[in-house]
């Protein structure tokens, strides 16, 4: 009864503290927001390598233009996942929703393997071109990534871990995307492995802080 | 643990939609079962309490209290824990509350973060489990042989929780001062101190969470 009491004197205390909050806006506005800073960057990057070129490599391969939608669509239902878990109550099955953008980004980009055989007059990518992709992707997922563990830190994820797999992949596929616009070269098996290997360090690393950086809340 | 942590209530997908998934709000009170206008209620005073309403605030924590200790029951804490769980869970609620969207339900919410709080309590018990071992006949048939040695151990402890109250941060300290070792009542703490009633409060209830933390080695 001791506890009870303790628990009735919590409530009590609670309702001394009360102020006003501002209510989380919903998930698919925070998704809205951060896919302007994305579609900042996207600007950006065009106002420097102009359309052209992504365009003519788009009607040379129209494999990689199915890509790079796939690449934009994991991207918007990744980051819409994430902001969707970080809610209480919220099912879990969410995940989900970004693998049919996934099936597409990974399908087409694996016809990019078969280059050598379809097209084989296309420039295709060295080791060294590839590397920059990795580059590329990594430097662009950091502020990304920062920027949804910053505006769900707000938010409550109770599966941290799961949240943080949707981080990463957002800001990877959306990283991915962006690398379209000055992506110089054909997909090769190379340019492809290097992406695959991007998207997942990036997944990874935040898999593995995401439990010390999406739960400020229930320490 | 995704499924541990899965809400009872399941809801659709589409968050941005939440009139085409829940036809309930069309439905007339009068052909709605008494739980649903119960959890209606719950929803409508937590949306009084994120604008302020301290009245509605306290009425929905004292009525989320039995559905937290049947969460907590179903994910298996046992009966002396109880009390811990409800507590922790109305802290938790108090620090998320603005997360609470009032278009959808109550009870998946709080049933979320019940769970969690749940399965962090089954943690620590399974910790301190590890740790301890309970013979209370070995207890019996050996006991203190050395006074000396028995009152040097109890000036080690006393000095260990000196040590711990200190490190305690400075609002919390105060509280362990004030109401635990000078015995003030909480006006007289309250007056002693500035704060408000409230804030000693919680900052009891956390000082002691850290205290047990530290002596039993939770996180």
């Amino acid at each position: 009864m001791a506890e009870s009491r303790l628990t009735e004197s919590l409530i009590q205390s609670l309702g001394d503290q009360l102020a006003p909050v501002r209510r989380l806006p919903p998930p698919w506005v925070r998704t809205a927001l951060w896919l302007l800073v994305v579609l900042a960057m996207a600007g950006g990057l065009l106002m420097h390598y102009g359309a052209a070129h992504m365009v003519q490599r788009w009607t040379a391969e129209p494999d990689i233009a199915m890509a790079g939608l796939g690449a934009v669509i994991t991207a918007v239902c990744a980051a819409w996942a994430a902001f969707a878990l970080g809610v209480p109550g919220r099912p879990a099955r969410w995940a989900w929703l970004p693998l049919p953008g996934l099936l597409l980004w990974v399908g087409a980009s694996g016809l990019g393997c078969l280059r050598d055989w379809i097209a084989p007059a296309m420039p295709v990518a060295n080791v060294h071109q590839a590397g920059d992709c990795l580059v590329f992707i990594i430097t662009f997922s950091i502020p990304l990534s920062a920027l949804l563990v910053w505006l769900l830190r707000r938010a409550c994820p109770l599966r941290p871990v799961l949240t943080a797999v949707m981080i990463g992949l957002a800001s990877a596929a959306a990283s991915a995307a962006l690398l379209e616009i000055c992506h110089a070269f054909a997909v090769a098996a190379t340019d492809l492995l290097m992406h695959a290997l991007a998207v997942a360090i990036v997944v990874v690393v935040n898999a593995a802080m995401g439990g010390r950086l999406l739960q400020p809340a229930l320490k | 643990m995704t499924a541990t942590l899965t809400a009872p209530r399941m809801m659709g997908l589409d968050s941005v939609l939440p009139r085409l998934v829940r036809t309930d709000s069309t439905v007339s009170d009068a052909a709605v079962p008494t739980g649903d206008m119960q959890e209606r209620q719950r929803a409508a005073w937590m949306a009084a309490a994120q604008d302020g309403d301290r009245r509605a605030y306290e009425r929905v924590l004292a009525a989320s209290v039995s559905l937290i200790r049947s969460v907590a029951r179903r994910q298996g804490v046992a009966l002396d824990l109880l009390d811990d769980v409800v507590q922790e869970t109305l802290l938790t609620l108090h620090r998320v509350r603005h997360t609470y969207d009032p278009s959808r339900s109550y009870d998946a919410w709080l049933a979320a973060l019940a769970a969690r709080r749940a399965i962090d309590a089954l943690r620590s018990q399974g910790r301190r489990g590890h740790r301890e071992v309970h013979d209370e006949r070995a207890f019996d048939l050996h006991p203190d042989a050395d006074d000396a040695t028995a009152a040097a151990e109890r000036e080690q402890e006393a000095r260990r929780l000196r040590e711990a109250i200190a490190s305690l941060p400075p609002g919390q300290r105060e509280a362990v001062e004030q109401l635990g070792l000078k015995e003030r009542s909480l006006a007289e703490a309250s007056a002693e101190t500035g704060r408000q009633t409230g804030a000693l409060k919680v900052n009891l209830h956390r000082a002691m969470k850290a205290l047990r933390a530290r002596f039993h080695g939770e996180p």
